[in-house]
């Protein structure tokens, strides 16, 4: 592994790493059962150093935005590495977003070069209103695109490598990296601006934890462009010297064969894969024979008590290799991040012999604050502070419990353009997270609920109540509001929330089976991860100010009177 | 060779039995994941299970802005 401490940038790191580990294997790119490529860190070179060529001669300078809208591929790590390599700042942008949404936030973010994939985003992109606002943006640069497709004025990425050498171009380690969008209420992403001391310390800490080595493989399913793929499958490996996995396909069939067939080390999941996986494995063991079920526990139990202290790899690949085997027999750990994940989950996993690297991060404070450090596994946290992270509980109440605050060199220097919102968001150095928890004696961070009113699913998806209230605005009853369920009655859990609608009838108003049925049409409308489960209907008007607007504060501590179980009522 | 009804109807029946709902429940302009009440990830396996049944392969990109089982059943069509 280079010592990042040495280093000023991440390009500097990149461009290092590739001549340290030339013959070793850096990328492996696969669609279904067809590998469609594998290169070494040298061959990764000779293909990103042309692209960070090309991206000089069409002006690109130190401090110039380039955005990358693709799929977890190898083109999306070249891209990054021509980037980077070239002093610019990467701004990974999130291809689930509308095309309108993409086009504000390119303007917002001041890209002047978009990297995108044709057929995933770039053809429905290129044809949606938006783009005369994204003033900056001078190339597009288009990945996969078909001999005759109408490129609506972008360039080939085939088409831009030049023969002549790019000039490397040195960064200070406060000078931005990147910039990283995280939603925010009223659906207005904030732009995370991240240094490069951001990321070489984040990757320090991380590193020290869970290592990375030449001969490993990581296999790249979460979105590249989210935070903890960024890291641990692109940033981690690379200074490491590891490989990185891309499967063209999330089909379950084709991620499973890929963990025996390339022998991963590390995967990272989001909760709801996490779950699915155990799901799965539920089942088959499940359909073993009465006999062959009991011996299996039995063998589960043993591993469980003779890791009780500490992971023992090999010893649990001797106990369960029909468990181990089905996973490539080389994973030695499931990174989940994103969301909260249940404790039943990662206990299951561990019990297998896979330990599950469970932390706590937001995009501000780079990554992950804590993280599990199996020393030994617990379930019921999120771990420990990583190392570097200082991390506090604000305003403690009697059971210790506040909003976590953390001062660290991987806190972001602010949000794009907000200096308002920064000021509030770090105060006095201190990133002011939102989150409650507390600390238990072993120094194992616990997470209870939230400040804010909001609420993130097990597929990692950050949800503002505010902004769903569009959908009920027609709904012929007097008001409506809608809450996280946990913000108004907290159950010092964060796995499972949900969110609430309250409505309050007009006079004389009769709840009637047509109006839930109005609620049904409604939710069913909105996109799956962003729908209510429940709704209270609230006797009175809504407490509101002197312009009418609802004074959430006051409905919520009304609402907090009532009995959470009586007054939310299923859809 | 299936005609364009014929491949719907198959594309509504497999889905029902794959997230076991009641058979008949679903409809061509049904919004999958609402009827379903399923998350985008999970509808993977569905498309695996139609993959081979149909015996066709459906890329993932070709898919991303498909929200119903008539469009579904005509992308799976055109590749008949």
């Amino acid at each position: 592994m280079l010592d990042l401490s040495k280093y000023q940038s991440m390009g500097a790191a990149l461009r290092d790493a590739c001549e340290q580990f030339a013959d070793e294997i850096c990328l492996i790119e696969a669609d279904r059962d067809r590998e469609n490529h594998r290169l070494t860190y040298r061959q990764f070179k000779e293909q990103a150093e042309p692209l960070a060529r090309a991206l000089q001669d069409v002006g690109f300078r130190a401090g110039d935005r380039a955005a990358i809208l693709m799929t977890n591929q190898s083109k999306w790590l070249i891209s990054a590495y021509a980037i980077l390599f070239c002093g610019g700042v990467l701004v990974p942008l999130d291809l689930k977003r509308q095309p309108d949404e993409l086009w504000q936030l390119l303007r917002h973010s001041g890209a002047s070069v978009l990297f995108a994939e044709y057929k995933m985003i770039w053809r429905e992109l290129s044809a949606a209103a938006g783009r005369a606002a994204a003033t900056e943006l001078r190339t597009v640069l288009v990945t996969e695109a078909p001999p005759n497709a109408d490129l609506a004025g972008a360039m080939r990425w085939d088409n831009t490598k030049v023969d002549a050498q790019p000039a490397f171009t040195p960064r200070a380690r406060q000078d931005a990296a990147c910039i990283v969008y995280t939603s925010g209420t009223g659906g207005a992403a904030k732009g995370c601006v991240m240094t490069h001391e951001n990321y070489l310390e984040q990757c320090i800490a991380l590193t020290s934890l869970y290592p990375f080595a030449p001969g490993m493989r990581y296999l790249s399913i979460l979105p590249t462009n989210h935070a903890v793929d960024f890291m641990v499958g692109f940033f981690g490996p690379f200074i490491c010297g590891a490989a990185v996995v891309h499967l063209r396909t999330l089909r379950p069939e084709f991620v499973r064969e890929a963990f025996t067939k390339y022998k991963i080390t590390y995967v990272s999941l989001v909760p709801l894969l996490l779950k699915n996986l155990r799901n799965g494995l539920q089942m088959r063991f499940d359909a073993l024979p009465p006999a062959k079920r009991k011996i299996f526990n039995g063998l589960v139990a043993m591993n469980k008590m003779l890791t009780k202290n500490r992971p023992h790899p090999a010893l649990s690949r001797r106990l369960l290799p029909q468990v181990h085997t089905g996973f490539g027999g080389e994973l030695r750990s499931i990174i989940v991040g994103g969301a909260f994940s249940e404790p039943e989950t990662l206990q299951f996993f561990y019990d297998l012999g896979i330990p599950v690297a469970n932390g706590y991060g937001l995009t501000e404070a780079g990554t992950a604050i804590t993280v599990n450090d199996l020393k030994p596994f617990r379930a019921d946290t999120v771990g420990k502070p990583l190392p570097g992270m200082d991390v506090r509980i604000s305003n403690p109440d009697r059971a210790g419990i506040g909003e976590v605050t953390v001062r660290s060199k991987t806190v972001m220097s602010g949000y794009l353009n907000e200096p308002e919102l920064t000021a509030r968001a770090i105060v006095d150095g201190w990133l002011r997270t939102g989150d409650l928890g507390h600390f238990d004696a072993q120094g194992h961070l616990h997470l209870v609920g939230r400040k804010k009113n909001m609420i993130v699913t097990e597929e990692g998806k950050n949800i503002f109540p505010e902004d769903i209230e569009g959908a009920f605005d027609s709904l012929p009853v007097k008001e409506i509001c809608v809450f996280a369920a946990d913000y108004i009655w907290p159950r010092r859990s964060m796995v499972g929330e949900q969110l609430i609608l309250v409505i309050h009838l007009e006079p004389g108003q009769n709840f009637t089976e047509e109006l839930r049925r109005g609620i049904l049409e409604r939710n069913n409308r909105l996109l799956n991860f962003k729908r209510v489960h429940g709704f209270v209907v609230f006797p009175d008007d809504f407490p509101r100010n002197a312009s009418q607007k609802v004074l959430r504060d006051r409905l919520k501590e009304r609402l907090a009177i009532l009995d959470r179980a009586a007054a939310i009522q299923p859809l | 060779m299936r005609t364009a009804e014929q491949t719907t109807e198959e594309v509504l029946d497999l889905a029902a039995r794959h997230f076991n709902a009641a058979p008949g429940s679903l409809s061509p302009d049904d919004d999958i994941f609402a009827k379903l009440g399923i998350k985008s990830l999970e509808v993977f396996e569905l498309l695996s299970r139609l993959e081979t049944h149909f015996g066709v392969e459906l890329p993932d990109d070709e898919l991303k802005d498909v929200r119903d089982f008539r469009t579904l059943a005509a992308r799976i069509q055109s590749r008949l």
